[in-house]
Parts: structure tokens; C-alpha cells; sequence
């Protein structure tokens, strides 16, 4: 019943289709990419959009457009890889926060406070700064930045639920705490983190995007869509395609996840349907 | 009221020690000789000796720790690796610029977004509003520093309206104001996108209310209903987001600084991450968090003024 309605909601089905593509473009990109991404022409450097190349080459020679798709796979991976981390320690977090109670739930819930009145960006820059750069600190970075907003959502899901009778009553049959939070609790609580993890791939992916702009994330010559830009800020002047179409493929993954993301939440809470975005 | 003040100032304390301390150790990094990350592989033994003397590593770490908390203390951020200027006196010439960027980046996405959600809540289930929607969704979704240099595409480079990059001297008035335009306007439109879902999400909250009913039913002029007891109600908590939303203008303005080549703080911790200027970067983190805490600070406590039963929790 919810997914029909998911699927009438135009945003979620435009976020679907959005989403699907950018996902094939990645698992596809070898074979439908014209140019080798790390091919170097340096005869044909700079060469403006044209039908051989659609989105011109770099100050390598290299095809824009191919390497904007294979973009597609470092985004989509650094995506999931984060926001799975940052789930995966904020659920276990948060329901060990909701379930006990006492000072190591204080604790926890005093530590995630501190640092959710922190920007993700300025979270990740710091993780980043003592790690270094490169992608896969980059996936750190962004998962240790979410995860105070899981343990949140996830401690608030494990409160609502150890109310309900059926926690007291398992209990009371002598249910032990692992039983009750492997059978009760972590099923009920999954849908909701779900649903936040969609919404937050699209932030780890424009995040992943970000820091590679400024430099502190993947490196080249892997292809991110951020590094690409940064590299096209050296010759903007010149060759401003450099830095402008590889923009287009973060602006696509990450409205469409945004979309999916929003219209899973409005399917699946019908108080908020139509009301809030 | 003064035992929530003092309560909240209390809990900021110990913030700012966590991060002070977490700023400490990563940038202290997690083993790897800061010395030889700065001057290279090739640097000989006693240069190496030096560098390692000058940043302190040589001292327990502890006793880094309380240096470190004691120089902080005395307002000393310590001193630029390369040209060897008190890093305070190098940030007192580069904040300006960012709070310029912040402070208008601010008003412009209120004063874009709060209109724009209000007319999209009032033309609920419209064409209008699901445009107004969908541009919400797109100003979500537009990495900032995109925008950016779309702007400076659009308006610099092939326009040639506005600089393409610097601040442009402060005492000069109109210099400075053209030198801001695009960095504010890229950073205050993704702002008001939102801005826009929270005013619309709210408005459209507050519109179902009973007192609203009421009003209307009272035969108050719609305009009255919509501005005395709607809107007012409404910005309650988008008053208190503006202030949260400080997450997307800090992070934003050092993008936005980095494409338009502003001088500002952001510029210029990113380039001290890249440069390893260890004292630099640990200053800018210290500070960047500070600012941070401070205002989450006074956003609570203006939440608490504007909402008395804050105060209660």
C-alpha cells in the first residue's frame, strides 16, 4: 500500500528513475564510456564540447565526459560506504544510548550532543585532517560525521518501542536483553533508519564532492566529480567546461537521492504527506 | 531565567574543552612525524631536530596538552610556519571577510527564502508550490561551490559584472560590497532553499492550528489572520534553524571563498591543511569551533526567550 503510493508521488518516482540511472551509469561505465577516463592526448588538451568530445577534454587531453561517468562509481561507493558506516555505529550506539539507562547512556547521548551541534563539513574536516586525505579517509570522515545523527534517530526509535507492553512482557517471560533487541527492537527500528540513510547518501555524496573540491578528499588521477572541478579551477578562464560538466553529475546523483529520499518519507508517514517537503 | 543562562553557559565549557582536545589530537595526528610531513623526506637530521623543536613535539604529550591549553588561554594561536606572523594577527585580517560573506549570505536567504515559503504554503497543492517545492529540493541538492562557479561563470567570466576574485579591500566601501556580491548571493541562495521548507513546513503547521480557525471565523480580513497570527507564529522555529543552518553557511562559505579566491578564514585553513602548517591549521579548527559553540550558545538562548517553556527542560 506504500509503495503505491511512493510511486503516484511525482518526486519519488522522478527520484527513482534519477537514482536508477545514475546506478547503471556506474556498474556500466566501462562499456558505455567513448574515451579511457586516464587516457592522456595531450594533442587535443583543452578541446572545447564537440560531438567526439561531448564534454570536452582537460589539460591532459583526457575526455570529460568519460571520466564524469566513471565519477559516477567513486561517488556511489564513498555514498553508501559513509552513510552504511555512520548507520551501522550510530544504531549500535543509539540502541545501546535507548536501551540501558544510567551514565552510559548519559554519556553517549552527552558526546552526541557535543558534536551534532557541530557542521558535518567542519566534523569531516577534522577527521580528515588526522587521518589525511584520500578517499577511503574520506568514507571515515563522512561515516563518523553522521553517526551522531543516527545514534539520535536510533535511540529515539529504541525508546518508542521498549514502551510498547510486548517489551515488558517479553521480559517477563524471561526473555534475555539480546533476545529482546535482536527480535523486538532492531526490526522495529530499521525502517526508520532506512529512510534517514537514503536521505543521508545524498548529503554523503555532494559531502564526498566537497571535500574533493577543496582538495582533501579522493585524489588524482582517480576521477571524483569534486577533483575533477578542482583541477578545472586552474584553467577557468580558459577551458571553463572543465569545472562546469562534471557539476552536472553530482547535481543529478544528489537530487536524486534526495528526491527518492523525501518521497519515501512522505509515503511512509501519511501525517507529512503533502504538508512538509 | 538566570539559572538557564548560567546552566547553558555551564554545558558550553566542557563543549569547548572536547573539541579543543579532539582539534588537539588530530592534528597531532595518529602517529606519522609532523616534521617530516612538512619538510619532506629529503630533509637532513637536523633540520628535521629543528622542526620537531619549534612545533614542541619533543615535550611529553601531555605537557603539549597544557601548553597548548595555557597559549590558548592568552589569546597566543601561535605562529605561521612560512612566514613566521603571529597566526592571530593573520586571522584578524581574514575574519572580516567571512563574517561579511556569513552575515549577508544570511539576510539574503531570508530574505528570499521566508517569502518564498510562505507563498508556497499558502498556495498549498498548487502548481506554485510544487515549484516552489522542487526549487527547494534543488537548492538542497546543489553543492554550493557548483553554484558558484556557475555564478561566476554566468556574471565574471563571461559577463564581466563582477570581480572574479579577491575581497577587495575592506576600508573601501564599494569595493568591498562588489566583491561580496556573488559570494553572498551564491551561499544565500542555497541557504533559501532552506529556509523556503522550513517557513513552508512551519506556516502550514501553524495555518491547521485551531486559533487560526478561529481568527478567520471571527471575520478578521485574511491578510490580518495570514500576518498577525500565522506568520508570527511560524518564524518561531525558523528563527531558531537560521542559527542551525549555520552548518550549511560555515561549511558553504569556505567553498564559496575557495572558488571566488576570498581571503577569509575558510581560504585560509584550507590552504594550511595542504601546506601542513600545523600551528595554522590547529588555530583555525580551535577558532572555527569556538565560533561554532558560541552561537549554537546564543541560538539556545534565544530559543529559551522566545519560547519559555525552553527554559524548563
Amino acid at each position: 500500500m506504500e509503495f503505491r503510493r511512493f510511486l503516484k508521488n511525482k518526486v519519488s518516482l522522478f527520484g527513482i528513475i534519477l537514482v536508477a540511472t545514475v546506478i547503471a551509469t556506474a556498474v556500466l561505465s566501462p562499456w558505455i564510456s567513448p574515451h579511457n577516463p586516464l587516457k592522456h592526448h595531450i594533442v587535443k588538451r583543452f578541446s572545447k564540447p564537440s560531438l567526439t568530445y561531448f564534454g570536452g577534454t582537460d589539460r591532459y587531453g583526457r575526455d570529460i565526459f568519460s571520466r564524469t561517468l566513471w565519477g559516477t562509481r567513486m561517488s556511489l561507493t564513498v555514498g553508501f560506504s559513509a552513510t552504511l558506516l555512520g548507520a551501522l555505529l550510530g544504531t549500535v550506539l543509539g540502541l545501546i544510548a535507548g536501551y540501558s539507562k544510567g551514565r552510559v547512556s548519559k554519556g553517549i547521548m552527552w558526546l552526541t550532543d557535543v558534536f551534532m551541534s557541530f557542521p558535518t563539513m567542519v566534523l569531516a574536516i577534522i577527521v580528515v585532517v588526522a587521518f589525511g586525505p584520500g578517499s577511503q579517509n574520506v568514507i571515515l570522515a563522512i561515516g563518523l560525521a553522521f553517526t551522531p545523527r543516527f545514534i539520535r534517530l536510533a535511540r529515539a526509535s529504541t525508546l518508542s518501542v521498549s514502551e510498547q507492553t510486548y517489551i515488558e512482557a517479553s521480559r517477563a517471560t524471561g526473555q534475555s536483553d539480546i533476545g529482546i533487541i535482536s527480535k523486538h527492537i532492531l526490526p522495529n527500528i530499521a525502517g526508520d533508519v532506512i529512510v534517514m540513510s537514503t536521505l543521508w547518501i545524498a548529503t554523503a555524496i555532494r559531502l564526498e564532492a566537497s571535500l574533493s573540491f577543496l582538495g582533501l578528499g579522493t585524489q588524482p588521477p582517480s576521477p571524483s566529480w569534486g577533483n575533477m572541478i578542482r583541477e578545472g579551477m586552474l584553467y577557468f578562464m580558459r577551458a571553463p567546461w572543465l569545472s562546469l560538466v562534471p557539476g552536472a553529475g553530482i547535481f543529478f546523483a544528489v537530487i536524486g537521492f534526495n528526491m527518492l529520499g523525501d518521497g519515501m518519507r512522505d509515503a511512509l508517514d501519511p501525517k507529512l504527506r503533502g504538508r512538509l517537503t | 531565567m538566570i539559572a538557564f543562562v548560567i546552566r547553558r553557559l555551564l554545558l558550553a565549557i566542557p563543549t569547548i574543552l572536547v573539541v579543543i582536545t579532539v582539534v588537539f589530537f588530530s592534528v597531532r595526528g595518529l602517529g606519522g612525524d609532523a616534521a617530516m610531513a612538512i619538510l619532506g623526506d629529503r630533509a637532513t637530521p637536523q633540520a628535521l631536530e629543528a622542526m620537531r623543536e619549534r612545533l614542541g613535539l619533543n615535550q611529553p604529550l601531555w605537557k603539549q596538552y597544557t601548553s597548548f591549553l595555557g597559549d590558548l588561554a592568552q589569546g597566543d594561536l601561535g605562529r605561521d610556519l612560512r612566514t613566521d606572523q603571529p597566526v592571530s594577527e593573520l586571522f584578524k585580517r581574514a575574519v572580516p571577510y567571512t563574517i561579511d560573506l556569513a552575515v549577508w549570505a544570511t539576510i539574503i536567504g531570508i530574505l528570499i527564502g521566508v517569502p518564498a515559503g510562505v507563498l508556497s504554503a499558502l498556495k498549498w497543492n498548487t502548481p506554485l508550490d510544487f515549484i516552489g517545492r522542487f526549487v527547494g529540493i534543488l537548492g538542497f541538492s546543489f553543492p554550493t561551490f557548483y553554484l558558484s562557479i556557475i555564478l561566476l561563470y554566468v556574471f565574471s567570466l563571461t559577463l564581466n559584472w563582477f570581480p572574479m576574485i579577491g575581497g577587495g579591500e575592506m576600508d573601501n566601501l564599494m569595493e568591498r560590497a562588489w566583491h561580496l556580491f556573488l559570494p553572498a548571493l551564491s551561499l544565500g541562495l542555497i541557504k533559501s532553499a532552506f529556509v523556503m521548507r522550513l517557513t513552508r513546513s512551519s506556516m502550514l503547521n501553524v495555518l491547521h492550528e485551531d486559533y487560526v480557525t478561529t481568527a478567520r471565523s471571527k471575520g478578521l480580513k485574511e491578510w490580518v489572520v495570514i500576518y498577525k497570527h500565522a506568520l508570527r507564529n511560524s518564524l518561531i522555529p525558523v528563527v531558531t534553524m537560521i542559527a542551525l543552518y549555520l552548518a550549511v553557511t560555515i561549511g558553504g562559505s569556505i567553498e564559496v571563498e575557495i572558488v571566488f579566491n576570498r581571503p577569509g578564514l575558510g581560504k585560509f585553513l584550507i590552504g594550511a591543511i595542504q601546506e601542513r602548517n600545523y600551528p595554522v591549521i590547529q588555530s583555525g579548527l580551535v577558532v572555527l569551533a569556538v565560533f561554532i559553540v558560541i552561537v549554537n550558545l546564543i541560538t539556545d538562548l534565544s530559543y529559551a526567550l522566545i519560547d519559555p517553556r525552553i527554559k524548563f527542560e
